[in-house]
């Protein structure tokens, strides 16, 4: 087991810095000067040079990334260009938000999605289970960011049941347990649980069919057990793989969470890369981009670990 | 059985004088014929594809031609069949129009990912050794990211505009092909077939060229066909945040986005770009699935 774990790690960490060499190597793909967008247009070229030495941009490139990886480590994202504050606490804030409503919305979209397979891979090719198909079908291709606005249109514009935006009354920035916070989540939560929903669902649905098919199953009839009963070794059967398709889309959800946040204007890292992208920050898009893409990395790492865990045959292979 | 269509023609002497089999298209095509899910989201899409190219053509009203006194009209009004836009241009008209940007944007960048992420993917499988440690390795960097964030981080930072939009997709697809063609390459190249050709002297350009791409290119091609509706959706989500194709262009992302303002007074005007897109992305996804069951390529 424990040579599994150090074996996971060990490939997880060169794609690590792999993934932070990426995010580093940002700002020089952006067109122009990194300083461009802090640099008055009548800067002189002594004021130029100092913000190169200040920001480091004079050093060797190699130097540059080891130390821009140093600072990172110790978690120091620098300075936001736009607010001029540190970004580590910046993103910090808004991983918080966004993790709440990606949590949601996974959980949301697993019990969806696990009801429509397991109906739909036991009564196959039943009309539930073409209905169940069809919605997951619908749920891996709907545009979620227009999704989002009908759910506005109907919930908001038209009923006036539920808050169009925002994640708590008055602008509030961050999330709190009380009824006014979770009805400004219901609309988002439901629009990103859609993708999670229809993966999962197919997932499941082809899980339990080939669970059905296997012999044991027909072992466990003869031997008189009823469908609940039948039902539990199914389960038991799926969970792991479905446990972790679910950790895996909680991960996208968090990465991809960006359109959804910008139709709600949900306080998280969505908006926060929205605002980095068009004020030209690019600290803080370099930083946002960087912890959630390493929060997908861990999050894939332990998905396999404990896949590991659950599943011993995993180890082997 | 897709991957060992060569193998059958090593293997299994043709006895002469016998009625030729249908080949394996055609068993393909009759397969995808008796799907009818699949059949009409493959009408949906080429009666999409023919509007979209005759668009300049077929409008009823001039796309670009704004009003001021006709903002916002109604689904209905006369001259207007589905309303007008927030700067009272006909949607209809627009709508038309954009399924060229829209398609283009969406489909451009699974062609460019699927001839480069099968070439990394074939070099990478075929080849083995260090080729492919320092190929997949790179290409796992990349698929480390999730897509949307991928494509997003590259358009942001690359600046806004339909180019930069077509190279940040392609980038985000390459590494997703690359990793299956070098799956389905790794296993080719064990196969008996390729260790009975390169036996009988056989060049590795020749193997690669008449046993592994034969074999491999059809899970590829079903493979890239399902990535053409996320594409859809995530090359008018650049347009929809503004990175994409940039006004007065008419792109079903990019009117969405513009069409916001209105969702309290022509709500269901401003919903149309997207059921477009909608339609669009499941039809490819239909297509995609029918394909997969047709050309019997297993996940």
């Amino acid at each position: 087991m424990l040579s599994y774990v150090v074996r996971r790690v060990a490939y997880a960490l060169p794609i690590m810095v792999g993934v932070s060499l990426l995010c580093f190597m940002l700002v020089y793909l952006a067109p122009g000067d990194p300083l461009v967008s802090i640099l008055p247009p009548d800067a002189s070229a002594e004021l130029q040079r100092q913000l190169m030495q200040l920001y480091g941009f004079d050093r060797p490139l190699p130097e540059q990334f080891v130390n821009w990886l140093w600072r990172a480590a110790h978690g120091d994202l620098g300075t936001s260009i736009a607010t001029g504050r540190p970004v580590a606490s910046e993103v910090l804030n808004a991983v918080g938000n966004t993790l709440m409503l990606a949590c949601v919305a996974t959980a949301i979209g697993f019990f969806f999605g696990c009801l429509f397979g397991f109906v739909a891979g036991y009564y196959r090719h039943s009309a539930l289970d073409r209905a169940a198909s069809l919605l997951s079908v619908v749920g891996v291709s709907v545009p979620h960011y227009w999704l989002g606005m009908v759910l506005v249109i109907v919930f908001s514009a038209k009923l006036g049941w539920l808050p169009p935006t925002g994640a708590g009354p008055g602008g509030s920035s961050s999330w709190a347990p009380d009824w006014a916070h979770v009805r400004h989540m219901v609309l988002p939560a439901i629009t990103m649980s859609v993708i999670p929903m229809g993966i999962i669902a197919r997932t499941v649905r082809a899980l339990v069919a080939e669970t059905l098919a296997q012999e044991f199953v027909v072992g466990l009839r003869a031997r008189g057990l009823r469908d609940a009963g039948i039902f539990l070794h199914v389960v038991r059967n799926c969970a792991p793989t479905a446990l972790a398709v679910m950790g895996l889309q909680l991960g996208y959800l968090l990465g991809g969470s960006i359109l959804v946040e910008t139709v709600f204007s949900w306080p998280g890292t969505g908006f926060l890369l929205n605002s980095a992208i068009f004020q030209r920050d690019l600290p803080l898009l370099q930083g946002t981009i960087l912890v959630l893409a390493l929060f997908f990395v861990v999050l894939n790492l332990l998905v396999d670990i404990l896949q590991g865990v659950f599943d011993p045959r995993i180890e082997r292979s | 059985m897709a991957y060992s269509r060569a193998s059958a023609a090593v293997h299994a002497p043709q006895p002469a004088a016998v009625e030729r089999s249908p080949g394996y298209w055609s068993n393909v095509w009759r397969r995808l014929r008796r799907d009818p899910a699949a059949m009409a989201a493959g009408s949906l899409i080429l009666l999409l594809i023919l509007m979209a190219v005759l668009a300049p053509w077929i409008t009823p009203a001039d796309p670009f031609h704004a009003s001021m006194l006709r903002r916002l009209r109604p689904i209905g009004t006369p001259g207007y069949p589905l309303g007008s836009d927030e700067l009272g241009r006909d949607l209809l008209s627009r709508l038309m129009l954009g399924a060229r940007l829209s398609l283009f944007m969406g489909i451009t960048p699974v062609i460019a990912a699927f001839v480069l992420g099968s070439a990394l993917g074939v070099i990478a499988g075929y080849a083995g050794g260090m080729a492919n440690t320092v190929i997949m390795r790179t290409v796992d960097v990349f698929y480390a990211f999730p897509s949307v964030l991928l494509a997003i981080a590259l358009s942001g930072t690359l600046g806004a505009g339909i180019f930069n939009a077509l190279v940040s997709l392609t980038i985000v697809f390459v590494p997703q092909i690359a990793r299956v063609a070098e799956s389905v390459t790794t296993q080719v190249r064990r196969s008996d077939y390729v260790d009975a050709a390169r036996a009988s002297g056989a060049r590795s350009w020749t193997i690669v060229r008449v046993h592994v791409l034969s074999n491999v290119l059809g899970p590829i091609f079903v493979y890239a066909t399902s990535l053409i509706s996320v594409s859809m959706i995530l090359a008018s989500g650049l347009s929809f945040l503004g990175l994409g194709v940039r006004p007065p262009e008419p792109e079903w992302g990019l009117m969405l986005n513009t069409l916001r303002t209105a969702i309290y007074t022509q709500p269901w005007v401003a919903a149309l770009p997207g059921v477009m897109i909608f339609v669009t992305s499941i039809s490819f996804n239909l297509l995609s699935d029918g394909l997969r069951s047709a050309m019997e390529v297993k996940e």
